[in-house]
């Protein structure tokens, strides 16, 4: 079956190349914005089965919810508030930017030709600093997923860098295009009619479900794929749903734009907070192992994770706990910040109905 | 035994990738949006069905079976709801059946209806609206 | 393998979904053509986990079920109202309000 098996993982990844192909010439040729969109979405999607197939479950999964899901409500929310025109422009103007293209096209084509191979042991990559962790990270830090505790522990500073990208961007989101208050977005419509009728029965039931499946993937993280970022995005996306099926005001009265900058701003102060609590203990900023002072350590429960014989690495598990929580509720507070910046602008001064 | 179901979920699969072929070349041959989305929301549903009957008896009983379950009710639930919105929307926005006509409601009365737009892609602007 | 000839026959009628997303003379066409691939993404992606040995992956099946719904819904408010702000349907409890 082996061999079967790597046929089948070539047609496939020929095939998904073909699409994404398909797809990248289709966005770029089509006159409409909206279709283009449309196919963005189509090409993350392709891209999300292709990294399937590669065997990175986390990265797809991030894809999938990401790409393929909340950047295209942005990019829909960024085409309703502008409202530009085609102009014709000669073929002369885009000689040299082609070229230019072009040339970084063959230049990175000719390097990656020098790249190792899929999947080789010796390669860079694989040989030094990653087979450590791969190695160690059982002993260490005791949880299953791999990308979990690299991501997590041992680069857990590189994951506050990016908590705080994120955050940084909700918060250039809301200074740009800012929001009103909710005063300002129009009452509903007094009779919206039954045209939607399915639609809300629908969302009633899907909204807490969307809930229950983020904090499943939250703290299924340290097993599965998953984890604080994938988690936080699908949180913002139910309340995205809200938003959409019940108006903006209704969403607005259920999380307040306030209330999610501040938790966006928790968020990143309890991710540093608990580095900061490692420097108090005696140890380095992030520095797990030094999470809990040794009369606190000893204070938890041996059997806490079930198996009392079992060795475990409480400073980890608390820490990783902590911060995975940190990394959810900032991404999803900021995607929500985003969500109101775009859908909520009222254009020309009057609300849209 | 396990071989059997092995075999018989297989062919689970197999069927519900041919409903879902079914239902591609259905979107691409019918002549209207309304026959278009009946064709891709049915044979979606159906498809996968089949296809997640198929593989929960491949993966035979665990914890993977009840998340095969879950994904099945959640596409039982949403590719319904959002073929009617669709169709909604189609039908408020005035795209009138090219095959057959449909009733309109009193309270629709008034909203204009027309063929859709042209076959060829005429250069739009840059607004969201067709 | 059954499972192999499956993901095969899904490939297809996701490209097949690619063309009419492509094609489609109007944009509802293309929402449901969206629609429609994700879906078969969808099963693309389980049928994929049980080829590869990798139930895991079903996770991401589950999630992707939902965020289509979701886009889907999004595109098409986009597009016929012009808005995503504005509320498609009243909660019952808010006309008493």
């Amino acid at each position: 079956m082996t061999g079967f098996a790597v046929e089948a993982n070539f047609a496939l990844n020929v095939a998904l190349l073909l699409m994404l192909l398909v797809c990248g010439i289709a966005i770029a040729r089509t006159r409409s914005v909206m279709a283009a969109i449309l196919l963005m979405s189509v090409y993350s999607l392709a891209s999300a089965v292709w990294l399937v197939v590669m065997d990175a479950a986390d990265v797809a999964f991030t894809e999938a919810v990401v790409g393929a899901g909340v950047s295209t409500i942005v990019l829909l929310g960024a085409t309703l508030l502008a409202r530009g025109q085609i102009e014709r422009r000669s073929w002369h103007a885009s000689i040299a930017p082609g070229v230019l293209a072009i040339g970084v096209g063959v230049l990175l084509v000719y390097a990656a030709t020098g790249l190792p191979g899929f999947g080789d042991a010796a390669s860079p990559a694989n040989a030094h600093v990653g087979r450590a962790y791969l190695e160690q990270a059982a002993q260490d830090i005791g949880a299953p997923n791999m990308v979990t505790a690299v991501l997590a522990s041992y680069r857990g500073f590189d994951t506050l860098g990016e908590a705080v990208v994120i955050f940084a961007a909700g918060i250039g989101v809301a200074l740009l295009l800012g929001f009103g208050p909710r005063a300002q977005l129009a009452p509903p419509p007094e009779d919206l009619g039954d045209h939607h009728v399915v639609l809300r029965v629908a969302a009633k039931l899907l909204i807490p479900l969307i809930v229950l499946y983020a904090f499943y993937v939250q703290f299924h993280g340290d097993v599965g794929a998953g984890g604080g970022f994938q988690a936080g995005v699908i949180l913002a996306v139910a309340a995205i749903l809200h938003a959409l099926v019940f108006g903006l005001r209704e969403t607005m009265a259920a999380v307040p734009a306030k209330a999610a900058r501040t938790v966006a701003a928790l968020g990143v102060l309890l991710y540093a907070g608990i580095g900061v609590v490692c420097i108090i203990n005696g140890g380095g900023f992030l520095d797990y192992d030094r999470l809990f002072t040794s009369r606190i350590e000893a204070m938890i429960p041996a059997n806490l994770l079930g198996d009392p014989a079992h060795e475990h690495h409480w400073g980890q598990h608390f820490g990783i706990f902590f911060i995975e929580l940190g990394v959810l509720l900032t991404v999803a507070a900021t995607m929500v910040t985003i969500f109101y910046g775009f859908a909520g602008r009222v254009v020309g001064g009057e609300a849209k109905r | 035994m396990p071989e059997v179901l092995m075999w018989i979920g297989g062919g689970l699969v197999i069927a519900g990738t041919l409903l879902s072929l079914l239902g591609a070349g259905g979107v691409l041959r019918f002549p209207d949006v309304y026959t278009r989305i009946h064709a891709a929301s049915l044979t979606d549903t159906g498809g996968a069905t089949l296809v997640l009957l198929g593989l929960g008896l491949v993966s035979g009983l665990s914890l993977d079976t009840v998340k095969l379950f879950f994904c099945w009710a959640f596409i039982m639930l949403t590719t319904p709801a959002a073929a009617n919105a669709l169709a909604n929307a189609a039908y408020g926005a005035g795209h009138k059946p090219r095959i057959g006509t449909f009733q309109i409601m009193p309270a629709d009365k008034d909203i204009p209806r027309d063929d859709g737009p042209p076959e060829s892609g005429a250069p739009e602007d840059g607004s969201a609206d067709e | 393998m059954l499972l192999a000839a499956g993901a095969a026959g899904l490939v297809v009628a996701m490209t097949l979904m690619i063309v009419r997303a492509i094609i489609g003379p109007s944009h509802y066409d293309r929402i449901l053509a969206v629609n429609s691939f994700g879906t078969k993404t969808v099963l693309l992606i389980a049928v994929i986990g049980y080829l590869f040995g990798r139930p895991d992956f079903l996770d991401i099946a589950i999630v992707y079920a939902l965020i289509n719904f979701v886009t889907t819904i999004a595109l098409m408010k986009a597009l016929r109202y012009q808005s995503l702000a504005r509320p498609l349907a009243a909660r019952k409890e808010a006309s008493d309000a």
